[in-house]
């Protein structure tokens, strides 16, 4: 169902910060975020509440400016809003993007014409069914739970095939089947050569997935473990970072 | 994709979410019926002080009523952040603007339409005449052009309802005074060449007013 990339959309790094920073006011939310993630590659964000975990991920989305520092992805520098970029990007965040009067098939079927999507009614249909939507597609989505339209929202991020996959707490709101099916569908996303970043401040979720892990802590990158690491050594990295928070 | 699919397939969008909704057009013609109903109960007019009273009652009920659809157009972009997805979409963020524009004032319009037929009973004033209709077009036009640029700059706002009408009526006073003269001299049966300048600044108006909204629209929308 998920082929893979045109080559011509590889290049070395997904994503490039370079001193990125993000202020509200007088809070500053990111301090000079600097991190490199090369295409292909599944990392995980992990880090306490107010970490600056979601921030970081809608600067990466172009949905927040940053204050000061670089941002590029796939080599295109991120200068207010350009629709090369926006096929570029795949977000899932912690609103759902759907319209409740819509079904989940009405709501697809907009975001794929917007994004000039080829073959839509095939595609939508394939892609709810592999969610688990399939039976549920032509429901107002205000009928369907919380869990069964962030399924949707995860179809309408990887609807229009994004080379970058943004997901803040994709598995929020999902059960026990829900969250097997996205793990399933984040580990064929990465084979076909999508890259995937992703926020959870849940140990075990991170460790589970694989890939590398950034832990971030008050706005800073504190640590970097690459994908040989086990599930001890991130416990242990975590709790050395946010030791003295606890 | 092209600039106008992006156009039609956003207005496609807000037709069938009204259609299914009828949140906004059913509070903007209940809100207009109530106006007539209240003026008519409350004021005894005769049949040659109505033509006085009517445009102005007209308008007043447009605008309010209009004021309610464009709170509740932005309203449903916030609902589970779909200004988001929006934004986040490869369109120009003037084809935003464009469709939210043009979906306001088909709302606006068939809010009117029902409305103008009702008024018609209640006030014995004609409202057949195909001037009328142009003045309602133009005016319409002009309030939602400029209505939905300010209700997405009220759209972040918790006050919105309060800061909208506060930050749209100023500006739309030329919009008003000109519907409101030209439908006046329309319902007397005046000529064209007597309300033709109100209907050029109408015209005027509209242009200016899209024009400046199409280029600040993405600097409105942006955090």
């Amino acid at each position: 169902m998920i082929g893979p990339l045109p080559q011509s959309q590889q290049s070395e790094w997904a994503i490039e910060t370079h001193d990125l920073c993000k202020s509200f006011g007088h809070v500053s939310a990111l301090q000079d975020i600097t991190l490199r993630v090369p295409c292909g590659a599944l990392v995980t964000v992990l880090g306490p509440n107010a970490a600056g975990k979601t921030t970081l991920l809608r600067v990466l989305a172009t949905l927040t400016r940053p204050s000061t520092g670089r941002v590029l992805l796939q080599g295109l520098e991120v200068q207010g809003h350009d629709a090369a970029l926006c096929n570029l990007i795949g977000w899932v965040g912690e609103q759902t993007l759907l319209y409740g009067h819509l079904s989940p098939q009405e709501n697809l079927r907009f975001y794929g014409r917007m994004y000039g999507v080829d073959d839509l009614d095939t595609w939508i249909h394939a892609l709810l069914n592999r969610l688990g939507v399939g039976e549920r597609q032509e429901d107002p989505l205000h009928t369907l739970s919380r869990g069964m339209q962030q399924r949707v929202a995860i179809a309408r991020a990887i609807l229009h095939r994004p080379p970058l996959l943004l997901l803040d707490e994709p598995y929020s709101s999902l059960d026990r089947h829900g969250a097997a099916i996205l793990s399933s569908l984040l580990g064929q996303l990465r084979d076909a050569g999508h890259t995937v970043l992703m926020t959870t401040h849940d140990l075990a979720r991170a460790s589970e997935l694989g890939g590398e892990v950034l832990i971030l802590l008050d706005g800073r990158l504190v640590q970097r473990l690459d994908p040989q690491r086990t599930a001890d050594d991130l416990r242990a990295a975590y709790d050395r970072c946010t030791g003295e928070r606890r | 994709m092209s600039y106008w699919r992006s156009v039609a397939a956003i207005v496609a969008k807000d037709v069938l979410a009204e259609a299914r909704s009828r949140e906004a057009l059913s509070a903007m013609l209940l809100f207009a019926l109530m106006v007539a109903v209240t003026f008519n109960l409350a004021l005894e007019l005769r049949i040659d002080n109505v033509l006085q009273i009517a445009p102005g009652l007209i308008w007043v009920a447009f605008v309010f009523a209009g004021v309610l659809g464009l709170n509740r157009s932005f309203a449903a972009e916030q609902d589970r952040a779909c200004i988001e997805g929006l934004m986040l979409a490869p369109v120009d963020r003037s084809a935003i603007y464009i469709a939210k524009c043009i979906s306001n004032t088909l709302f606006m319009l068939t809010a009117e339409a029902l409305f103008l037929p009702v008024f018609s009973v209640l006030f014995r004033v004609p409202v057949g005449s195909p001037a009328l209709w142009l003045v309602v077009f133009l005016g319409t036009v002009g309030f939602a052009s400029a209505g939905t640029l300010f209700a997405a700059v009220a759209m972040n706002s918790r006050a919105r309802e309060i800061l909208l009408p506060l930050l749209l009526l100023p500006i739309v006073v030329p919009v008003l005074t000109a519907a409101t003269r030209s439908t006046a001299q329309v319902l007397e049966g005046q000529t064209l060449a007597a309300y033709a300048p109100w209907l050029r600044l109408l015209l005027a108006f509209d242009i200016i007013s899209v024009v400046i909204a199409v280029l600040t629209f993405e600097y409105v929308i942006e955090e």
